[in-house]
């Protein structure tokens, strides 16, 4: 086991998957000599090479296009979008193209492509460099989508998706790569290696897509989350000495509605917490879900908490995010409603 | 021995340890491109997107078919402008070093581009810039204190706290909003100027983006458009040679001039040296004056170079040669202009400390009265309510009811 960060994380998969196989590639902006403006390929393509590890033209469209045709041809891309704000351009290519090949050609195409990108706010990087689009891909069927909370789990999903025969859009919450956030910026900056989860093993190992994880178990209520709002989840909780269940979903789609159906059912009372847009955001899918699972066993009805419906605004970042006071009082509601 | 096709990579011809090298850099000796008249076609003016138009020459003297005989009063108008951009964009990178503003983008070396091209241009002709034309903003008598307030986000910002610092936008000066996502106004000026023509004005647009910028799709967009309807539009390419840490030859520039992609669309194309203060402003005359004629829309590539880090969130050492700018063979264009103030007697080193001193001195007292309208960290500040307004026309009723959920969460409710 070593000690990682978020960054060292998926670097760390990115570079056991290009040297166990010559298939695998990886492109994107300022990904090569530089090793990415978060330094997520830093010295890959030092070690790699340059027809490996590709600088490429700013176009997001000609990136995840060029990285379908790569796939089809036998490769398999590691296509970075520098931020999830940028990913649109390439959207028309993901979700006519890359989402399909396989359904259209019945089956005798494919295109393992992972698509990384940076998403989330906390950065003070205002509309176009804040954003949580998982929703607009998860609502695209054949696509896989993918969050991580924590470095572990971003190194073992990063190389199944890698691994993955179907597209998988990879969100990587930028707020937390080199830290826990509970969602007080005042706070000083927590590092990795104060957390469990900062503990990544150093080689080969997969955590699997489609499977979400048991944060912390409780019984007084269930929070289902993912990404950055995992950890102020947690620490909402913990400010209301509640006794909460906290599912980290990893995996939007496919969604692994057992385990935190089974959850729901147990505890009889949920909030769901992400930090993207609300209306028709991925929370409404999951509260559907929920719904139409465990409506015998609710004691409460299901609250969602989520960024305000506007674009992301620089100045007003904390009263947009949703932190630990947004999250603590859907707790409380959801725990006094009888 | 057979030949077989390997993936070709561009190369970057200096990296941090290198001597800079610019031999990649095709140059034209000042005042050597002929200066076509501005209404031919564009099939017989290629060679204008293969050489570089320039006036000033080595000795500081303005030469060629280009010169446009700007009198000296013009010129030194244009150099009080590129030193107040200069002192602006120093005073601000200093500020967010100090942790007042939360981010800043330069224009250092390219201050030319912005101011030469909008005193070229009339006030009534729309501009579509990017996140780096603060100039354009001066030329057209913006306060230095409204571009503080926005990068400020303070209760005089013109952006309400939206945006990022530098994303301004000015409707009364004919100044577009900027966005953060690349290239997006290359095409929207073409629809602008498109929307001129249907109306019969004689207004033109004009945008810029930068060289790496270029490889979007929305740049492709632009050119067809324009060359489709024969826009009245002017559309820049800013090769200042660096997109972040990527070479320009990334963009495509290895094979062909940016410029070159102009005919390619059947539209004009001019290299042009964009650090020639005079010769930006004779190019973007001549394209000008096409537009207005109904001879259609130019693609106009300045070459010059990004002197600053990409932004306040970058570190330039750690890609490019640290002397490379010192290197770079078409200069600075304040120092340029200067020189050739000097040179014809209409300027000195002395006006010029006075004038820089001077400039400082406002942008000084300017930030002093900016942050008396709040900074991020303390003062008075927005209404975070404001969020929720703009979003559409009319607040509807589920914005109307997150903004009362945000004011009593605020309120410790
Ligand atoms: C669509 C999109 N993709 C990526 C980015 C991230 N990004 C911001 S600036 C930049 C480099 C732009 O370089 P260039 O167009 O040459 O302009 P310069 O900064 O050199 O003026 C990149 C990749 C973005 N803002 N928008």
């Amino acid at each position: 086991m070593a000690q990682m960060n978020m960054i060292q994380a998926l670097n760390s998969a990115m570079d056991i998957k290009l040297g166990q196989d010559p298939s695998v590639v990886v492109l994107g902006e300022d990904v090569g000599f530089f090793g990415g403006v978060f330094r997520v390929t830093d010295g890959l393509q030092r070690k790699y090479g340059e027809s490996r590890v590709m600088d490429t033209p700013i176009a997001e469209g000609g990136i995840i296009a060029a990285a379908i045709g790569m796939a089809v041809n036998g490769l398999r891309p590691v296509a970075e979008i520098q931020f999830a704000d940028y990913i649109y351009p390439g959207y028309d290519q993901i979700v006519s193209e890359l989402a399909r090949i396989r359904y259209r050609s019945a089956g005798e195409f494919k295109a393992p492509v992972t698509v990384r990108t940076p998403c989330g706010g906390g950065i003070r990087g205002g509309q176009t460099h804040s954003q949580s689009p998982e929703a607009l891909f998860a609502h695209v069927a054949g696509l896989r989508v993918v969050m991580p909370s924590n470095p572990h789990d971003a190194k073992g999903l990063l190389i199944a998706a890698i691994e993955d025969d179907d597209p998988v859009i990879y969100f990587e919450p930028k707020r937390i790569y080199n830290g826990p956030f509970d969602g007080d910026p005042a706070k000083p900056a927590v590092p990795w290696s104060t957390h469990p989860k900062g503990e990544v093993p150093e080689g080969h190992f997969t955590v699997p897509i489609g499977k979400a994880e048991i944060a912390r178990s409780g019984n007084d209520l269930t929070i289902v989350t993912y990404g950055t709002m995992v950890h102020v989840s947690d620490a909402a909780a913990k400010g209301l000495g509640l006794d909460a269940e906290i599912i980290d979903v990893r995996t939007m789609v496919p969604l692994d509605a057992d385990t935190i159906c089974a959850s729901v059912a147990r505890t009889g009372r949920c909030v769901i917490v992400h930090e993207a847009t609300r209306f028709a955001g991925f929370g409404a899918e999951l509260s559907a879900t929920l719904q139409e699972n465990c409506f015998w066993n609710l004691e409460a009805p299901i609250l969602r908490v989520a960024g305000w419906d506007t674009p992301y605004p620089h100045a007003f970042e904390w009263e947009y995010f949703p932190g630990q006071a947004r999250v603590a009082k859907a707790l409380k509601a959801v725990m006094e409603a009888s | 021995m057979v030949k077989k096709s390997r993936l070709h990579v561009p190369k970057t011809p200096a990296r941090p340890g290198d001597a800079p090298d610019f031999s990649y850099l095709k140059l034209s000796p000042a005042g050597e491109i002929a200066r076509p008249d501005a209404g031919s076609p564009w099939s017989g003016i290629r060679f204008l997107a293969e050489g570089l138009v320039r006036v000033l020459d080595d000795q500081h003297r303005a030469v060629g078919p280009w010169h446009p005989h700007l009198d000296p009063g013009e010129l030194q108008i244009g150099l009080r402008h590129m030193l107040l951009t200069r002192a602006f964009d120093d005073r601000m990178q200093r500020i967010q070093r100090s942790g007042k503003i939360s981010f800043y983008i330069r224009s250092y070396g390219e201050e030319a581009v912005s101011v030469a091209m909008a005193m070229a241009l009339r006030p009534t002709d729309m501009l579509f810039p990017s996140y780096r034309n603060q100039g354009l903003h001066v030329v057209r008598g913006r306060p230095i204190l409204d571009l503080m307030c926005q990068c400020l986000s303070n209760t005089r910002d013109m952006c309400k706290g939206r945006q990022l610092p530098v994303m301004y936008h000015w409707r009364e000066g004919n100044i577009f909003s900027i966005s953060g996502n690349l290239a997006t106004q290359f095409p929207q000026a073409v629809g602008w100027a498109m929307a001129a023509a249907i109306k019969g004005e004689d207004n033109l647009a004009v945008s810029w983006i930068g060289e790496g910028s270029s490889a979007a799709a929305d740049f492709h967009h632009a050119l067809l458009f324009a060359s489709v309807y024969r826009a009245p539009v002017i559309l820049c390419v800013v090769n200042n040679q660096w997109a972040i840490s990527t070479f320009q030859g990334h963009a495509g520039g290895e094979r062909e001039t940016f410029a070159a992609r102009g005919p390619g669309y059947g539209i004009a194309g001019v290299r042009v040296d964009g650090n020639d203060f005079l010769a930006v402003h004779a190019v973007t005359q001549w394209a000008a004056e096409r537009a207005r004629t109904g001879a259609g829309p130019t693609l106009i590539e300045h070459v010059t170079y990004r002197a600053a880090a990409h932004s306040t969130s970058d570190d330039a050492a750690r890609y490019r040669p640290k002397d490379d700018y010192q290197k770079f063979p078409l200069g600075d264009p304040v120092e340029r202009l200067k020189n050739h103030l000097i040179a014809l007697g209409e300027w000195s080193d002395a006006r010029h400390q006075a004038l820089v001193a001077e400039l400082d001195e406002h942008v000084a007292g300017s930030w002093k009265e900016a942050v008396s309208f709040g900074t991020l960290t303390g003062g008075p500040s927005l209404d975070p309510g404001l969020m929720f307004q703009d979003v559409f026309a009319e607040m509807p009723e589920h914005l109307r009811r997150q903004e009362a959920e945000m004011r009593a969460e605020l309120a410790g409710k």
